[in-house]
């Protein structure tokens, strides 16, 4: 059996599920962990008492059974049958990593010196201007790296999804596995192979992220 | 699908079935840790030899390892290890998912090692140069003391973080919680009030330790970190 001519055609079939996945949970975590961040620090203490939960119950469980109560729950929670389970794995995913995401959004913004918001108090700039002009340029440097890191999480967490019936790179690996079971490690090597190419841009992007961070902050 | 939502018979029927594969679920999370935690040292042993292809070999495996998903690396060992030849042995369940999650988590528990050693200054090791102290004397008096302490919060994290990476050992059918959870929502159409048992298990467990952890994180911040040992003398005083 040859790796490249009959093995990888047979997995590119489930490269877009996988992908899609990927970047649609992606977007959907960001923008979780910039609300859920930013809602943390609020003045409102119900606000920052129900994301507290939220990031509790998403980082205290884990994802394989957050997917699944997700899988049973939704049907039944909104009463709709869903043509594809691919919005449950993109929910799944996102409100997991929002949740460890939004930590580190809130992590970066307290860690900006109290001078800077000092010094925008006294240049009269409104609360927003403060946040939009001086802490949040300096805070998302130093999110980069984590958020590159999470993303190789998220693509690892993609493979998942082939358990609740989705056809992805995983999936379409494993039946041919059951097909051929004397090839079993030479599949599942090119399916570990396939994960890996797809991580090697975010591996780059975060080492990118990581020299960005570092360059010409004063300690 | 069902008429009823949530029955509350169904979830305190369900809770001592799910409870049975606690024992598993920790049994797999502590041999695994254990596992992790001594080949972690076989990374960092290997990515101290100071050969370059040999370096830069070692650091893209443990890349490799640590970005590829660890439910694929569990069915790699469960189903096609057995058939690979020479070394392929059919392993159980358990000792799959310990060897699997294993060497997946090791990868990571390397790095904690060696971030624990290169944390020690380099005034340290040219200080124990000078003194003319031995390769023993060196590490047991010297670099050790000071390097383990930092790791262990850290450590404690990624226990955690194993903890709940375990259920999906359930797939490669060791039957931990969200096997018995799996089990029982199939027999009797309850897979809501089962998993949510599972959730709830996992949290209850977890949140306790991660706050414990977060508490160690400071008090060795404290101690070990010189800013903050220079701010706490310095409290007090206007700077």
């Amino acid at each position: 059996m040859n790796p490249i001519t009959d093995i990888a055609p047979q997995l590119i079939r489930g490269l877009g599920t996988t992908v899609t996945i990927l970047i649609a949970s992606a977007i959907f975590s960001y923008v979780m962990a910039f609300i859920a961040g930013l809602c943390r620090l609020s003045k409102n203490i119900f606000l920052r008492k129900f994301t507290g939960l939220y990031i509790e119950i998403f980082r205290g469980t884990s994802l394989i059974v957050q997917l699944f109560w997700l899988y049973y729950a939704i049907p039944i929670l909104f009463d709709i049958n869903l043509p594809s389970n691919w919005i449950i794995g993109v929910i799944a995913i996102g409100l997991n990593y929002g949740a460890y995401l939004s930590e580190v959004v809130r992590g970066s913004i307290l860690s900006i010196a109290p001078g800077q918001s000092e010094a925008a108090t006294a240049l009269n700039m409104s609360s927003f201007q403060r946040m939009r002009f001086v802490i949040f340029p300096q805070a998302i440097r130093m999110m980069m790296p984590e958020f590159g890191n999470y993303t190789i999480q998220m693509l690892k967490g993609t493979a998942l999804v082939s358990l609740i019936g989705l056809r992805d790179v995983f999936y379409y690996g494993d039946i041919m596995r059951s097909t051929n079971l004397a090839h079993a490690p030479l599949i599942y090597v090119v399916v570990l192979v396939f994960y890996f190419i797809l991580a090697l841009p975010l591996i780059f992007l975060t080492r990118k992220a990581e020299s960005i961070a570092k360059k010409g902050v004063a300690n | 699908m069902n008429g009823n939502y949530w029955s509350w018979e169904r979830f305190s029927e369900a809770f001592p079935y799910v409870l049975e594969g606690l024992t598993t679920t920790v049994a797999v999370t502590i041999s695994t840790f254990i596992f992790a935690m001594i080949f972690g040292f076989v990374w960092l042993f290997l990515r101290r030899i100071p050969l370059r292809p040999v370096n830069w070999t070692v650091t893209w495996i443990m890349e490799f390892i640590r970005s590829t998903p660890p439910i694929i690396q569990l069915f790699f060992m469960y189903l096609a290890w057995p058939v690979v030849p020479y070394v392929g042995v059919t392993l159980s369940p358990f000792a799959c998912a310990v060897i699997g999650l294993g060497v997946h988590f090791s990868t990571y528990i390397g790095e904690i090692y060696r971030s624990g050693i290169e944390s020690v200054g380099k005034g340290q090791w040219e200080a124990s140069t000078a003194l003319n102290l031995s390769l023993l004397d060196k590490w047991r008096h010297i670099i050790l003391p000071q390097a383990i302490p930092p790791t262990i919060p850290m450590l404690g994290n990624y226990f955690i973080i194993l903890f709940k990476e375990v259920p999906i050992t359930a797939t490669i059918s060791v039957q931990g919680i969200l096997y018995m959870a799996n089990t029982f929502g199939s027999q009797n159409w309850a897979y809501i009030e089962a998993l949510t048992i599972v959730g709830l298990i996992l949290l209850v467990l977890s949140y306790p330790s991660a706050v414990l952890i977060r508490k160690l994180e400071v008090k060795m911040n404290t101690r070990f970190d010189k800013n903050a040992v220079i701010k706490k003398i310095n409290k007090g005083v206007t700077s």
